[in-house]
């Protein structure tokens, strides 16, 4: 046996092989039968009749889909892999991981790395990186200002044209605040069709803050994040983006205010996106009480009414997606007091769950919804429309994301295949997720129910 | 009672029972041997992460008079300072047998962090936590009022009630100063209100918190408008942290003067008050920027007896934290 194709056979489940999905339900309405040779779609049509002998590849993995549903593989354009700097935290593999079980196929890293993700050099070690594991597509998201420090632009022209070919820029975990500079980047990235992602956070107005502002925060005593500190922000920005003519996207929406100046600006015409969080969309700042530093989070979870507000915006599609802001911090940054915690969550493996919680099953969305707002448009959004959030027809890459919307289960935190573990959903029922994952062809993630069947 | 976190916590009947406790226990402070066997081989441990020789003292005392064996943990010149986080310093306590932890700490929430985190099995008793809680100064706070307001010293009219066994229902309260970043004022807002009397708290609007309108209480902005309004039976004045009068855009009102002019308690509004109101302040005084010389000095003023009063309640509450129900009297 020669050494490669001992390796092939060691990596047999990596390895592009055809496999059958029979009786799957496409976006939860059409039931169908997919084929998938080679990393493609090859057949996808209706399942009124079995499978013909012609139609199933030689050697092809069958894999029963009935009671599942069918999505294009989910796309996130927001998440933190700490790599380079905080591996402790998580590593681009880990979080790879944890996103392919959370039914994604490809996500975008944010660049408050260290060091910071603001030259070529940074983007294309963590690109390559991403491909290595080549567990999801792992697009490097560029800094909008040198070290995040809100000043200098970085060179983004730079990053665009590198092997990364970034197209989003973000300096998230800070707002660009300045909005000369905000002017400026928005201009700028029209150069190479990029996006600035916006982190909404007036920092005058949210110095110290804790939590978010309000009633609860004045009980426990902690420094408010008032709402008024992220509207003002996408107010001045979509206005900005109006009169220079250029896309904005607002990250991590969790205001009603935010809901209502997007829709505004959305009737007015400008260019702009914007994204919801899971936890944005099920808790509200009550879990605060008790002070358990999981639920500290940036933006805060906010009020009852606001959680319905983004709701309906995501609904109406004023907030266009779902991202998660995966956060990943180690346990000493979060068994700890509140004032001293990190603020952030992970998110890559509940979100589907989520959604499926707080917009599918209440009648918000449908599942074609849900492909459209966590698989097409983040895709769009993100330049990488070709390769990413395509529709499952014949002919385009298998990037194919297996729901089953009945396998409720209790998450637990420490069940991750992230490296961290500071879930703020332990305890909490949710309906359904992905159980397998396929990148191109490749199962990236299975089920236990699947385990074996690509050996 | 496990832990004493916060008033918001106490029942009534919780809080009327750590205030007849402590009116004991001042009785015995005046025996001539001031010591009590009662927590004889506890161990109290004093976890101060923020600087406060008062509070220490005052517990400490409490403890010893107590009997019970007292470390002082301070975080200046301790581990604490060398970034030793909350965990391990409990762990540590835990390993040496503390049966109850007093601590200060700069983070709200600290306090109930420490006592539901697992990290330690002893009582937490809450000695300030940022700007959230601190329900001992709230209970000698309660105890004074009750004393001179409910008791038989209340004057004519109340001779008919004891202070013991009572709350302080009819009593109307004024609290002045910064609501916003202060422990004091939300305790006493949970716990009077929890007692039956009527708050009202005299703020600029910007030390007032955002989302207030579910306290039950009334805000008024001015001292002398809180004067035309209530009859306010006792007044205390909040201490005016220094940071808050800093300059620039960080400041929450013009100016000190400008603060004292509508805010400050002299000796022409002392003498608006009605005749059997008392003045109060939680110390430490900022002389000529909250209240005059004249008020604090005033014969209504009973800011020195609330410190002997804080020992009493102190010592109530380690009492019924660690001797609980079988060495009751």
């Amino acid at each position: 046996m020669s050494p490669s194709i001992t390796k092939s056979s060691e990596n047999n489940t990596s390895e592009p092989q055809s496999f059958v999905i029979e009786n799957v339900s496409l976006f939860g309405h059409t039931d169908s039968h997919l084929v998938v040779e080679d990393g493609d779609i090859t057949l996808v049509r209706g399942s009124d009749t079995e499978l013909s002998a012609e139609e199933i590849p030689e050697h092809a993995v069958r894999i029963d889909g009935s009671g599942l549903i069918a999505l294009p593989g989910l796309v996130d354009i927001h998440t933190h892999l700490r790599e380079p700097g905080r591996e402790d935290a998580e590593t681009i593999e880990s979080g790879s991981r944890s996103a392919a079980a959370g039914g994604f196929t490809a996500i975008f890293a944010m660049a408050n790395t260290t060091p910071t993700a603001d030259t070529a050099g940074v983007v294309e070690q963590v690109w390559s990186r991403g491909k290595e594991v080549g567990l999801v597509d792992v697009h490097p998201v560029g800094a909008v200002t040198v070290g995040l420090g809100g000043e200098q632009l970085s060179e983004m022209g730079a990053m665009a044209m590198s092997k990364a070919r970034v197209r989003v820029f973000s300096d998230d975990g800070k707002c660009v605040h300045d909005p000369v500079v905000m002017r400026r980047a928005l201009e700028y990235v029209k150069t190479f069709d990029g996006v600035v992602a916006q982190h909404a956070q007036d920092p005058r107005l949210t110095e110290g803050s804790q939590m978010h502002e309000g009633v609860v925060s004045a009980e426990l005593g902690l420094t408010g994040w008032p709402a008024v500190a992220e509207e003002s922000i996408i107010a001045r920005d979509v206005l900005l983006a109006k009169h220079v003519g250029s896309r904005v996207h607002i990250c991590h929406v969790s205001t009603a205010g935010s809901v209502k100046i997007l829709r505004w600006a959305k009737e007015e015409g400008i260019d702009v996106t914007a994204e919801v969080m899971p936890h944005h969309l099920l808790l509200t700042d009550e879990s605060v009480r008790g002070y358990d530093p999981r639920f500290k989070v940036n933006p805060p979870l906010r009020t009852q009414q606001d959680v319905e507000a983004v709701r309906a915006g995501l609904a109406d599609g004023t907030i266009d997606i779902v991202a998660t802001d995966h956060a990943p911090h180690p346990d000493e940054d979060k068994d700890c007091e509140w004032g001293s915690a990190a603020m952030g969550m992970i998110g890559l493996e509940t979100a589907l769950g989520i959604v499926q919680k707080t917009m599918v099953d209440t009648g918000l969305m449908t599942w074609a919804d849900v492909a459209f707002r966590m698989s097409h448009l983040p895709a769009r959004i993100g330049r990488v429309e070709e390769t990413q959030g395509l529709a499952l027809n014949q002919g385009e890459p298998a990037n194919i994301t297996l729901v089953d919307p009945k396998a409720t289960y209790t998450v637990d935190p420490a069940a991750t295949s992230s490296r961290s573990n500071n879930s703020p959903f332990g305890g909490v029922e949710l309906p359904g997720r992905a159980v397998a994952t396929f990148l191109r062809g490749k199962p990236t993630y299975l089920d236990a129910r699947f385990e074996g069947i690509f050996a | 009672m496990k832990h004493l976190l916060s008033t918001s916590d106490l029942s009534r009947e919780d809080a009327i029972r750590i205030l007849d406790t402590a009116e004991q226990m001042a009785a015995t402070q005046e025996r001539e041997i001031r010591k009590l066997p009662t927590l004889r081989g506890k161990t109290v441990v004093n976890l101060f992460f923020e600087d406060s020789t008062r509070t220490r003292i005052s517990f400490e005392a409490a403890a010893k008079r107590l009997s019970a064996d007292v470390i002082n943990f301070s975080a200046k010149g301790s581990s604490v300072s060398k970034g030793e986080s909350l965990k391990d310093t409990a762990l540590t306590l835990q390993a040496m047998g503390a049966d109850a932890v007093v601590i200060r700490h700069w983070a709200s929430g600290a306090a109930e962090r420490l006592a539901e985190s697992g990290w330690m099995h002893g009582a937490v008793l809450n000695a300030g936590d940022g700007t959230h809680q601190h329900p001992t100064q709230a209970l000698l706070d309660a105890y004074t009022m009750r004393k001179h307001l409910i008791g038989a010293e209340a004057g004519p009219g109340a001779h008919f009630k004891t202070a013991t066994g009572n709350d302080l229902a009819g009593l109307t309260i004024g609290l002045v100063g910064d609501v916003l970043h202060s422990r004091v004022a939300r305790s006493n807002v949970a716990l009077l209100t929890t007692l039956g009397a009527k708050v009202v708290l005299v703020s600029p609007p910007t030390l007032v918190p955002v989302g207030i309108e579910t306290w039950p209480v009334d805000v008024v902005h001015g001292l002398d408008v809180a004067l035309e309004r209530y009859d306010l039976d006792a007044i205390m004045m909040l201490r005016v942290q220094r940071e808050r009068m800093s300059g620039g855009g960080n400041a929450f009102f013009p100016s000190p003067a400008e603060y004292t002019r509508l805010f400050g308690l002299d000796g022409d509004r002392m003498r608006r008050l009605p005749e059997h109101a008392i003045i109060m302040h939680p110390g430490p005084m900022n002389r000529g920027l909250e209240i005059t010389a004249e008020a604090a000095d005033s014969p209504r003023s009973v800011i020195v007896e609330q410190v002997s009063n804080g020992v009493a309640v102190r010592m109530a509450s380690l009492y019924l934290l660690l001797a609980g129900e079988e060495g009751g009297e």
